[in-house]
């Protein structure tokens, strides 16, 4: 067989070995092991929550074969993403790759260290989108889909680009049936937030609500055509304390149009906690505005 | 790479080890009855089975023909993860089918692995009825393993060269000898 097949092979196979020095194995749900990141050198580990089941116990695997214990630093449930620390030290941390420098079809290799060795596959990358919202309510800077066969254990392991770098965190955790990866953008914002809070700061108003059409009206007044409409208000919560009550429907926040749950989440950041934000209400068919100080989102 | 009919049963394929006739397959694909083999260039022959491990899934056959064109035999302690394989054999009965993967890992401790005590070479590409027995070959067409099955719906599974090197090793005529004396 020719060459450039044969030189093809090799080079694949050692971006892999390369990659593989920053891929430990996680050992945090029962005999399922999983695959992390190597953040910093001093121990830092990203891998994808859904593999971190227990908070104690837990176990990292390095490259080198050493089986070490591991604290769980932080997690963010809603975009898969929890940080760990193993006691060690000199950790070979990946390149990263920016997603912008990512295109359709480019080929990939999803890599992973279930077991002792690190494991591989390939595939292309199959679409790349905008922003978008976990079913969770996480913000992630790009859609990123690819081909690659998720084999068990390898969530929190790194889709690699043909250069070897590392351009996102895969895991099977946040769609079925899709291969999705958390660009490096995403790590790089949450992660620095999980090792100084230990989880994200989310804003508050204590209510539970759902998307609503709006009077023809309104719509027009607003130039939007839904707003969320409050289906429960918790006693003393944020929502009450404003004087929001159950049936009003809320049109937008601090400015920002309210059309569905997406908008609420967008506008309530970490940001927003403890600050008085001007609430745009409809109530009884007339539009109102009220202050809601946001709180924490427990 | 022939084809391997054995019975009633469809056909699995085959991997010349030696050029005097020796072909390798799965254990299930040589299970009883006449065995049949198909060369390359259409002949039909008898085989006899002269070695069969069943905890392996390997068989040997033989032939009787020379100056068959024998692979070249590969090691699959030095296969790397992410390298490129291809996977020959007659998937569904069509004939000379090659299909193109990288290898996942080497080893016992692999994603789905249904028997972990055995080492396999798992590589992310489909194996389907007809490939049983037929080469797994490296980007230089060396033997490095012989397919034998899928594990899950995404990793096939082959028994690693070195497996197949002992067990060709232990069923030489030279083999035969040496037990036959003691």
């Amino acid at each position: 067989m020719g060459t450039v097949l044969s030189e093809l092979s090799a080079a694949m196979a050692a971006l892999v070995e390369l990659a593989g020095e920053s891929i430990v194995r996680v050992e945090g749900r029962r005999g399922r092991p999983a695959s992390g990141i190597v953040w910093s050198a001093g121990g830092e580990i990203v891998t994808a929550n859904h593999v971190v089941s227990r908070e104690e116990g837990l176990v990292v695997g390095l490259p080198g074969g050493d089986k070490i214990e591991a604290r769980l630093l932080g997690r963010d449930p809603a975009a898969d993403i929890a940080v760990l620390r193993a006691s060690a030290t000199g950790l070979k941390t990946p390149a990263w790759l920016p997603v912008e420098e990512a295109r359709v079809g480019h080929l990939v290799l999803a890599l992973g260290r279930p077991g002792r060795t690190v494991q591989a596959t390939l595939g292309v990358i199959s679409a790349l989108g905008g922003e978008w919202r976990t079913p969770e309510g996480s913000l992630v800077e790009r859609y990123l889909q690819t081909d690659v066969v998720m084999y068990p254990g390898f969530s929190g392991g790194p889709l690699l680009g043909a250069d070897g770098r590392v351009i996102g965190l895969n895991t099977s955790g946040l769609a079925r049936g899709v291969s999705l990866s958390l660009p490096a953008a995403t790590l790089q914002r949450v992660v620095p937030m999980l090792l100084a809070h230990g989880h994200i700061r989310r804003g508050y108003l204590g209510i539970g609500a759902q998307p609503v059409r709006l009077p023809e009206d309104i719509a027009g007044q607003l130039g939007q055509e839904t707003g969320v409409l409050l289906m429960s208000v918790e006693p003393g919560g944020p929502a009450a304390s404003a004087g929001l009550t159950l049936g009003d429907t809320l049109v937008g926040l601090e400015g920002a149009p309210i059309r569905h749950m997406d908008d609420l989440m967008a506008a309530l950041g970490g940001d927003r906690i403890g600050q008085p934000l001007a609430a745009r209400v409809l109530r009884g068919g007339k539009l109102q505005e009220m202050r809601v100080t946001a709180g924490e989102r427990p | 790479m022939v084809q391997v009919r054995s019975g009633r049963d469809g056909a699995g394929a085959g991997t010349i080890v030696t050029s005097d006739g020796r072909i390798v397959t799965n254990a299930h694909v040589a299970r009883r009855g006449r065995l049949e083999v198909v060369l390359q260039d259409g002949r039909r022959v008898d085989a006899t089975l002269e070695a069969a491990e069943p905890r392996l899934d390997l068989a040997l056959l033989n032939v009787g023909v020379s100056g068959l064109p024998a692979i070249p035999l590969g090691s699959s302690a030095k296969l790397r993860s992410g390298e490129l394989v291809l996977s020959l054999g007659h998937p569904w009965g069509v004939e000379g089918g090659a299909t193109l993967g990288v290898v996942i890992g080497v080893g016992a401790d692999l994603p789905e692995n249904p028997q972990p005590w055995r080492e396999l070479v798992a590589v992310s590409l489909h194996l389907r009825p007809g490939h049983s027995g037929g080469p797994l070959v490296d980007t230089r067409g060396r033997l490095i393993g012989i397919n034998t099955m899928m594990a899950g719906p995404e990793v096939g599974l082959a028994v690693p060269a070195d497996a197949v090197d002992r067990f060709l090793q232990a069923n030489s005529p030279r083999a035969h000898a040496r037990r036959a004396a003691a």
